[in-house]
Protein backbone atom coordinates (compact mmCIF):
# COMPACT_ATOMS: atom_id res chain seq x y z
CA UNK A 1 0.00 0.00 0.00
CA UNK A 2 1.16 3.49 -0.79
CA UNK A 3 2.72 5.02 2.34
CA UNK A 4 1.07 8.37 1.70
CA UNK A 5 -2.29 6.64 2.01
CA UNK A 6 -1.34 4.80 5.17
CA UNK A 7 -1.09 7.86 7.38
CA UNK A 8 -4.62 9.12 6.76
CA UNK A 9 -5.86 5.52 7.02
CA UNK A 10 -4.21 5.11 10.40
CA UNK A 11 -5.81 8.34 11.55
CA UNK A 12 -9.22 7.06 10.44
CA UNK A 13 -8.58 3.71 12.11
CA UNK A 14 -7.62 5.42 15.38
CA UNK A 15 -10.63 7.71 15.16
CA UNK A 16 -12.93 4.75 14.54
CA UNK A 17 -11.42 2.74 17.37
CA UNK A 18 -12.04 5.59 19.80
CA UNK A 19 -15.77 5.44 19.22
CA UNK A 20 -15.79 1.92 20.61
CA UNK A 21 -14.22 2.90 23.93
CA UNK A 22 -17.00 4.92 25.39
CA UNK A 23 -15.45 8.38 25.03
CA UNK A 24 -17.82 11.30 24.71
CA UNK A 25 -18.51 12.95 21.35
CA UNK A 26 -16.42 15.94 22.42
CA UNK A 27 -13.52 13.67 23.32
CA UNK A 28 -13.80 11.87 19.98
CA UNK A 29 -13.64 15.22 18.19
CA UNK A 30 -10.71 16.36 20.35
CA UNK A 31 -8.88 13.17 19.55
CA UNK A 32 -9.47 13.58 15.83
CA UNK A 33 -8.02 17.08 16.07
CA UNK A 34 -4.99 15.82 17.98
CA UNK A 35 -4.46 13.04 15.45
CA UNK A 36 -4.66 15.52 12.57
CA UNK A 37 -1.65 17.33 13.99
CA UNK A 38 0.15 14.12 14.98
CA UNK A 39 -0.28 12.81 11.42
CA UNK A 40 2.03 15.59 10.23
CA UNK A 41 4.79 14.24 12.48
CA UNK A 42 4.31 10.82 10.91
CA UNK A 43 5.69 12.25 7.69
CA UNK A 44 8.95 12.65 9.55
CA UNK A 45 9.01 9.05 10.75
CA UNK A 46 7.17 9.46 14.05
CA UNK A 47 4.88 6.57 14.98
CA UNK A 48 1.61 7.45 16.68
CA UNK A 49 0.86 5.39 19.80
CA UNK A 50 -2.49 3.63 19.67
CA UNK A 51 -3.32 5.02 23.08
CA UNK A 52 -4.79 8.29 24.22
CA UNK A 53 -5.73 10.22 27.30
CA UNK A 54 -8.87 12.33 27.40
CA UNK A 55 -10.20 14.63 30.09
CA UNK A 56 -11.32 18.15 30.84
CA UNK A 57 -9.06 21.21 30.81
CA UNK A 58 -10.01 23.88 33.31
CA UNK A 59 -8.74 27.41 33.89
CA UNK A 60 -5.76 27.65 36.27
CA UNK A 61 -5.40 23.88 36.47
CA UNK A 62 -2.80 21.46 35.09
CA UNK A 63 -4.26 18.31 33.52
CA UNK A 64 -1.33 15.97 34.15
CA UNK A 65 -0.55 12.49 32.88
CA UNK A 66 2.53 10.38 33.68
CA UNK A 67 4.46 8.85 30.80
CA UNK A 68 7.59 6.72 30.76
CA UNK A 69 10.09 7.65 28.08
CA UNK A 70 13.37 6.32 26.75
CA UNK A 71 16.58 8.29 26.25
CA UNK A 72 17.49 8.09 22.57
CA UNK A 73 13.92 8.44 21.30
CA UNK A 74 12.25 11.65 20.18
CA UNK A 75 8.68 12.39 21.21
CA UNK A 76 5.80 14.68 20.26
CA UNK A 77 2.83 15.07 22.62
CA UNK A 78 -0.18 16.44 20.80
CA UNK A 79 -3.47 17.62 22.26
CA UNK A 80 -6.74 18.80 20.77
CA UNK A 81 -9.59 20.46 22.66
CA UNK A 82 -13.12 21.44 21.76
CA UNK A 83 -15.07 24.68 22.23
CA UNK A 84 -15.41 26.59 24.48
CA UNK A 85 -11.62 26.19 24.86
CA UNK A 86 -9.93 28.73 22.57
CA UNK A 87 -6.29 28.11 23.25
CA UNK A 88 -4.44 25.28 24.97
CA UNK A 89 -0.78 24.52 25.66
CA UNK A 90 1.15 21.30 26.12
CA UNK A 91 4.17 21.26 28.47
CA UNK A 92 6.50 18.55 29.73
CA UNK A 93 7.98 18.19 33.23
CA UNK A 94 10.62 15.76 34.44
CA UNK A 95 10.19 13.33 37.33
CA UNK A 96 11.01 16.03 39.87
CA UNK A 97 8.38 18.36 38.42
CA UNK A 98 10.92 20.65 36.71
CA UNK A 99 9.80 22.13 33.40
CA UNK A 100 11.53 20.61 30.37
CA UNK A 101 12.41 22.80 27.39
CA UNK A 102 10.52 21.59 24.34
CA UNK A 103 9.78 22.60 20.80
CA UNK A 104 6.21 23.80 20.72
CA UNK A 105 3.37 23.94 18.25
CA UNK A 106 0.42 26.14 19.01
CA UNK A 107 -2.69 26.58 16.92
CA UNK A 108 -5.49 27.68 19.21
CA UNK A 109 -7.29 24.59 20.47
CA UNK A 110 -4.53 22.33 19.11
CA UNK A 111 -1.06 22.25 20.63
CA UNK A 112 1.98 20.00 20.79
CA UNK A 113 5.33 19.74 22.55
CA UNK A 114 8.31 17.81 21.23
CA UNK A 115 11.60 16.82 22.82
CA UNK A 116 14.27 14.15 23.02
CA UNK A 117 14.88 13.06 26.65
CA UNK A 118 18.51 12.67 27.67
CA UNK A 119 17.50 10.48 30.60
CA UNK A 120 15.06 7.55 30.56
CA UNK A 121 12.30 7.50 33.15
CA UNK A 122 9.09 9.13 34.17
CA UNK A 123 7.94 12.47 32.77
CA UNK A 124 4.70 14.38 33.15
CA UNK A 125 2.76 15.93 30.30
CA UNK A 126 0.53 18.85 31.19
CA UNK A 127 -2.36 20.13 29.09
CA UNK A 128 -3.34 23.65 30.12
CA UNK A 129 -6.15 25.96 29.17
CA UNK A 130 -4.63 29.27 28.08
CA UNK A 131 -7.79 30.97 26.83
CA UNK A 132 -11.50 30.08 26.90
CA UNK A 133 -13.64 27.99 29.18
CA UNK A 134 -13.36 24.45 30.56
CA UNK A 135 -13.77 21.81 27.84
CA UNK A 136 -12.87 18.30 26.74
CA UNK A 137 -9.41 17.53 25.43
CA UNK A 138 -7.53 14.50 24.19
CA UNK A 139 -3.79 13.82 24.15
CA UNK A 140 -1.91 11.40 21.89
CA UNK A 141 1.80 10.90 21.47
CA UNK A 142 4.25 9.94 18.79
CA UNK A 143 7.81 8.66 18.96
CA UNK A 144 10.72 7.72 16.75
CA UNK B 1 16.89 16.71 17.39
CA UNK B 2 13.39 16.97 16.10
CA UNK B 3 13.63 18.19 12.56
CA UNK B 4 12.19 21.46 11.39
CA UNK B 5 10.88 19.60 8.33
CA UNK B 6 8.18 18.17 10.57
CA UNK B 7 7.11 21.60 11.66
CA UNK B 8 7.22 22.77 8.06
CA UNK B 9 4.81 19.99 7.21
CA UNK B 10 2.42 21.25 9.87
CA UNK B 11 2.52 24.73 8.40
CA UNK B 12 1.75 23.29 4.98
CA UNK B 13 -1.15 21.28 6.37
CA UNK B 14 -2.78 24.40 7.72
CA UNK B 15 -1.38 24.83 11.19
CA UNK B 16 0.44 27.80 12.58
CA UNK B 17 3.83 27.27 14.13
CA UNK B 18 4.71 29.51 16.98
CA UNK B 19 7.96 29.04 18.86
CA UNK B 20 6.56 29.59 22.32
CA UNK B 21 8.75 30.83 25.07
CA UNK B 22 9.06 27.89 27.44
CA UNK B 23 6.69 28.14 30.37
CA UNK B 24 8.99 27.98 33.33
CA UNK B 25 8.22 26.68 36.75
CA UNK B 26 7.92 23.53 38.71
CA UNK B 27 5.00 21.31 39.58
CA UNK B 28 4.90 20.34 43.25
CA UNK B 29 5.26 16.70 44.26
CA UNK B 30 1.69 16.40 45.56
CA UNK B 31 0.33 17.37 42.12
CA UNK B 32 2.69 14.94 40.37
CA UNK B 33 1.42 12.22 42.67
CA UNK B 34 -2.13 12.88 41.50
CA UNK B 35 -1.23 12.77 37.79
CA UNK B 36 -3.28 10.36 35.70
CA UNK B 37 -1.66 7.04 34.90
CA UNK B 38 -3.05 4.51 32.47
CA UNK B 39 -2.00 1.33 30.74
CA UNK B 40 -2.57 2.82 27.30
CA UNK B 41 -0.40 5.91 27.64
CA UNK B 42 1.82 5.56 30.72
CA UNK B 43 3.31 2.19 29.73
CA UNK B 44 5.49 2.27 26.62
CA UNK B 45 5.15 -0.42 23.97
CA UNK B 46 7.97 -2.86 23.22
CA UNK B 47 8.29 -0.96 19.92
CA UNK B 48 9.24 2.22 21.77
CA UNK B 49 11.85 0.37 23.81
CA UNK B 50 13.34 -1.27 20.72
CA UNK B 51 13.37 2.04 18.82
CA UNK B 52 15.53 3.55 21.58
CA UNK B 53 17.83 0.51 21.69
CA UNK B 54 18.46 0.67 17.99
CA UNK B 55 19.62 4.30 17.91
CA UNK B 56 23.30 3.95 18.86
CA UNK B 57 24.06 1.10 16.46
CA UNK B 58 22.90 -1.92 14.57
CA UNK B 59 21.12 -4.51 16.68
CA UNK B 60 21.09 -8.21 15.81
CA UNK B 61 17.32 -8.63 16.12
CA UNK B 62 17.21 -12.09 14.55
CA UNK B 63 19.70 -13.21 17.21
CA UNK B 64 17.01 -12.48 19.82
CA UNK B 65 14.44 -14.95 18.45
CA UNK B 66 13.36 -17.78 20.74
CA UNK B 67 12.03 -21.19 19.86
CA UNK B 68 8.32 -21.93 19.40
CA UNK B 69 6.35 -22.09 22.63
CA UNK B 70 3.65 -24.56 23.55
CA UNK B 71 0.12 -23.41 22.85
CA UNK B 72 -1.38 -25.72 25.44
CA UNK B 73 -1.20 -23.67 28.61
CA UNK B 74 -4.19 -24.07 30.91
CA UNK B 75 -3.52 -21.37 33.47
CA UNK B 76 -5.16 -18.14 32.28
CA UNK B 77 -2.57 -15.96 33.97
CA UNK B 78 0.19 -17.87 32.21
CA UNK B 79 -1.56 -17.50 28.86
CA UNK B 80 -1.89 -13.73 29.43
CA UNK B 81 1.80 -13.34 30.31
CA UNK B 82 2.81 -15.38 27.26
CA UNK B 83 0.49 -13.41 25.01
CA UNK B 84 2.28 -10.21 26.03
CA UNK B 85 5.64 -11.88 25.45
CA UNK B 86 4.57 -13.03 21.99
CA UNK B 87 3.49 -9.52 21.06
CA UNK B 88 6.96 -8.31 22.05
CA UNK B 89 8.37 -11.08 19.82
CA UNK B 90 6.26 -9.67 17.01
CA UNK B 91 7.92 -6.27 17.46
CA UNK B 92 11.34 -8.01 17.37
CA UNK B 93 10.46 -9.72 14.08
CA UNK B 94 9.31 -6.37 12.67
CA UNK B 95 12.62 -4.78 13.70
CA UNK B 96 14.39 -7.70 11.98
CA UNK B 97 12.17 -7.09 8.92
CA UNK B 98 11.46 -10.83 8.85
CA UNK B 99 8.08 -11.35 7.19
CA UNK B 100 7.87 -15.10 7.79
CA UNK B 101 8.68 -14.73 11.47
CA UNK B 102 6.05 -11.98 11.81
CA UNK B 103 3.46 -14.28 10.22
CA UNK B 104 4.38 -17.19 12.51
CA UNK B 105 4.17 -15.02 15.60
CA UNK B 106 0.93 -13.41 14.40
CA UNK B 107 -0.59 -16.86 14.08
CA UNK B 108 0.56 -17.82 17.61
CA UNK B 109 -0.84 -14.58 19.03
CA UNK B 110 -4.25 -15.40 17.60
CA UNK B 111 -4.09 -18.96 18.98
CA UNK B 112 -3.25 -17.80 22.49
CA UNK B 113 -5.80 -14.99 22.35
CA UNK B 114 -8.48 -17.48 21.35
CA UNK B 115 -7.50 -19.69 24.26
CA UNK B 116 -8.47 -16.78 26.48
CA UNK B 117 -11.75 -16.45 24.62
CA UNK B 118 -11.09 -12.95 23.33
CA UNK B 119 -12.98 -11.40 20.45
CA UNK B 120 -13.34 -13.13 17.09
CA UNK B 121 -12.49 -9.75 15.58
CA UNK B 122 -8.87 -10.64 16.27
CA UNK B 123 -8.96 -13.09 13.39
CA UNK B 124 -9.08 -10.18 10.97
CA UNK B 125 -6.10 -8.64 12.77
CA UNK B 126 -4.23 -11.89 12.05
CA UNK B 127 -5.06 -11.55 8.37
CA UNK B 128 -3.91 -7.93 8.34
CA UNK B 129 -0.62 -8.91 9.99
CA UNK B 130 -0.08 -11.51 7.26
CA UNK B 131 -0.89 -9.04 4.49
CA UNK B 132 1.38 -6.33 5.84
CA UNK B 133 4.19 -8.85 6.40
CA UNK B 134 3.74 -10.09 2.82
CA UNK B 135 4.11 -6.53 1.55
CA UNK B 136 7.00 -5.55 3.85
CA UNK B 137 4.93 -2.76 5.42
CA UNK B 138 7.07 -2.60 8.55
CA UNK B 139 5.81 0.68 10.03
CA UNK B 140 2.22 -0.39 9.51
CA UNK B 141 2.97 -3.78 11.04
CA UNK B 142 4.22 -2.11 14.17
CA UNK B 143 0.98 -0.11 14.41
CA UNK B 144 -1.01 -3.28 13.75
CA UNK B 145 0.78 -5.15 16.55
CA UNK B 146 0.04 -2.38 19.00
CA UNK B 147 -3.57 -2.25 17.81
CA UNK B 148 -3.79 -6.05 18.22
CA UNK B 149 -2.47 -5.79 21.75
CA UNK B 150 -4.99 -3.06 22.55
CA UNK B 151 -7.82 -5.07 21.02
CA UNK B 152 -6.88 -8.10 23.12
CA UNK B 153 -6.93 -5.90 26.24
CA UNK B 154 -10.17 -4.20 25.26
CA UNK B 155 -11.78 -7.59 24.65
CA UNK B 156 -10.56 -8.78 28.05
CA UNK B 157 -12.12 -5.75 29.69
CA UNK B 158 -15.48 -6.40 28.06
CA UNK B 159 -15.30 -10.08 29.13
CA UNK B 160 -14.73 -9.18 32.78
CA UNK B 161 -11.11 -10.29 32.45
CA UNK B 162 -9.85 -6.84 33.38
CA UNK B 163 -7.27 -8.31 35.74
CA UNK B 164 -5.53 -10.15 32.92
CA UNK B 165 -4.82 -6.91 31.04
CA UNK B 166 -1.88 -5.93 33.23
CA UNK B 167 -0.46 -9.44 32.86
CA UNK B 168 -0.38 -9.05 29.06
CA UNK B 169 1.36 -5.68 29.44
CA UNK B 170 3.79 -7.11 31.96
CA UNK B 171 4.56 -10.15 29.80
CA UNK B 172 5.48 -7.80 26.95
CA UNK B 173 7.64 -5.60 29.15
CA UNK B 174 9.50 -8.57 30.68
CA UNK B 175 10.21 -10.12 27.28
CA UNK B 176 11.22 -6.71 25.87
CA UNK B 177 13.58 -6.10 28.78
CA UNK B 178 15.07 -9.57 28.40
CA UNK B 179 15.82 -8.87 24.74
CA UNK B 180 17.22 -5.41 25.39
CA UNK B 181 19.48 -6.50 28.26
CA UNK B 182 20.66 -9.49 26.28
CA UNK B 183 21.48 -7.29 23.30
CA UNK B 184 23.33 -4.74 25.47
CA UNK B 185 25.31 -7.53 27.11
CA UNK B 186 26.47 -8.72 23.70
CA UNK B 187 27.70 -5.27 22.75
CA UNK B 188 27.79 -2.94 25.76
CA UNK B 189 27.17 0.68 24.98
CA UNK B 190 26.34 3.39 27.54
CA UNK B 191 23.73 5.09 25.37
CA UNK B 192 21.82 1.85 24.86
CA UNK B 193 22.11 0.90 28.53
CA UNK B 194 20.38 4.16 29.53
CA UNK B 195 17.03 2.79 28.31
CA UNK B 196 16.94 0.46 31.32
CA UNK B 197 16.29 3.23 33.85
CA UNK B 198 12.55 2.79 34.48
CA UNK B 199 11.83 2.61 38.24
CA UNK B 200 8.51 4.48 38.03
CA UNK B 201 7.29 2.21 35.25
CA UNK B 202 8.08 -0.95 37.23
CA UNK B 203 6.51 0.61 40.32
CA UNK B 204 3.33 1.40 38.36
CA UNK B 205 3.08 -2.16 37.02
CA UNK B 206 3.64 -3.51 40.51
CA UNK B 207 0.81 -1.30 41.82
CA UNK B 208 -1.49 -2.62 39.07
CA UNK B 209 -0.63 -6.21 40.07
CA UNK B 210 -1.50 -5.32 43.64
CA UNK B 211 -4.96 -4.28 42.44
CA UNK B 212 -5.92 -7.61 40.81
CA UNK B 213 -8.42 -9.90 42.48
CA UNK B 214 -7.28 -11.89 45.54
CA UNK B 215 -7.82 -15.14 43.55
CA UNK B 216 -5.49 -14.06 40.77
CA UNK B 217 -2.96 -12.71 43.25
CA UNK B 218 -2.81 -16.20 44.73
CA UNK B 219 -1.86 -17.69 41.34
CA UNK B 220 1.69 -19.01 41.92
CA UNK B 221 3.01 -17.49 38.71
CA UNK B 222 1.50 -14.08 39.45
CA UNK B 223 2.90 -14.26 42.97
CA UNK B 224 6.39 -15.12 41.70
CA UNK B 225 6.36 -12.39 39.05
CA UNK B 226 5.16 -9.86 41.60
CA UNK B 227 7.98 -10.79 43.99
CA UNK B 228 10.57 -10.50 41.24
CA UNK B 229 9.21 -7.10 40.20
CA UNK B 230 10.16 -5.71 43.59
CA UNK B 231 13.74 -6.81 42.92
CA UNK B 232 13.66 -5.43 39.38
CA UNK B 233 12.46 -2.02 40.58
CA UNK B 234 15.62 -1.71 42.67
CA UNK B 235 17.80 -2.98 39.83
CA UNK B 236 16.52 -0.36 37.36
CA UNK B 237 16.68 2.59 39.77
CA UNK B 238 19.83 4.23 38.44
CA UNK B 239 20.43 7.95 39.04
CA UNK B 240 19.01 10.15 36.27
CA UNK B 241 21.44 10.51 33.38
CA UNK B 242 23.73 7.72 34.59
CA UNK B 243 24.11 4.65 32.42
CA UNK B 244 24.12 1.28 34.19
CA UNK B 245 27.36 -0.67 34.03
CA UNK B 246 27.66 -3.93 32.08
CA UNK B 247 27.42 -5.79 35.38
CA UNK B 248 24.22 -3.97 36.33
CA UNK B 249 22.73 -4.82 32.94
CA UNK B 250 23.67 -8.47 33.50
CA UNK B 251 21.87 -8.50 36.83
CA UNK B 252 18.66 -7.17 35.28
CA UNK B 253 18.95 -9.74 32.51
CA UNK B 254 19.39 -12.53 35.04
CA UNK B 255 16.19 -11.67 36.88
CA UNK B 256 13.99 -11.08 33.82
CA UNK B 257 15.31 -14.27 32.17
CA UNK B 258 14.43 -16.24 35.29
CA UNK B 259 10.87 -14.88 35.13
CA UNK B 260 10.63 -15.57 31.39
CA UNK B 261 11.68 -19.19 31.98
CA UNK B 262 8.90 -19.54 34.51
CA UNK B 263 6.34 -17.85 32.25
CA UNK B 264 7.29 -20.08 29.30
CA UNK B 265 7.49 -23.26 31.34
CA UNK B 266 5.02 -25.94 30.26
CA UNK B 267 4.15 -26.61 33.86
CA UNK B 268 2.79 -23.62 35.68
CA UNK B 269 4.45 -23.22 39.10
CA UNK B 270 2.63 -24.94 41.93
Amino acid sequence: MNRSLLIPLSVIAFAVSVTTRGDTDAEVQARKDALDVAAAFSNDGFKIRDGHWCGVVKPHDHSLVAVNLYAGNEYWFTAGATAPAKKIAVSVYDETGKHVTTESYDNGEKAAAGFAPSSSGQYFVSVDLVEGEASSFCLVYSYK
Amino acid sequence: MIRLATLGTIILTGGIFVALGAETGRIPADQLEKAARSDSISIPTPGELFAALEKPGKTNWAGQYRGPMPMTYRDRAQIAFNLGGLIADGFIAVEAKDGQQVKNIGSDIIKLAKALGVSEKLLSRGNSINDFAENNEWDTLQEELEATQNEVKSSMQSHADQDLVILVTLGGWIRGTQVVTSSIMQNYDESSAKVLRQPALVHFMQSKIDEVSPELRKDPLVKDVSNELTKIEKLVSFPAGKAPTAEEVRKVNEVVSKIMDEIESKEAPK
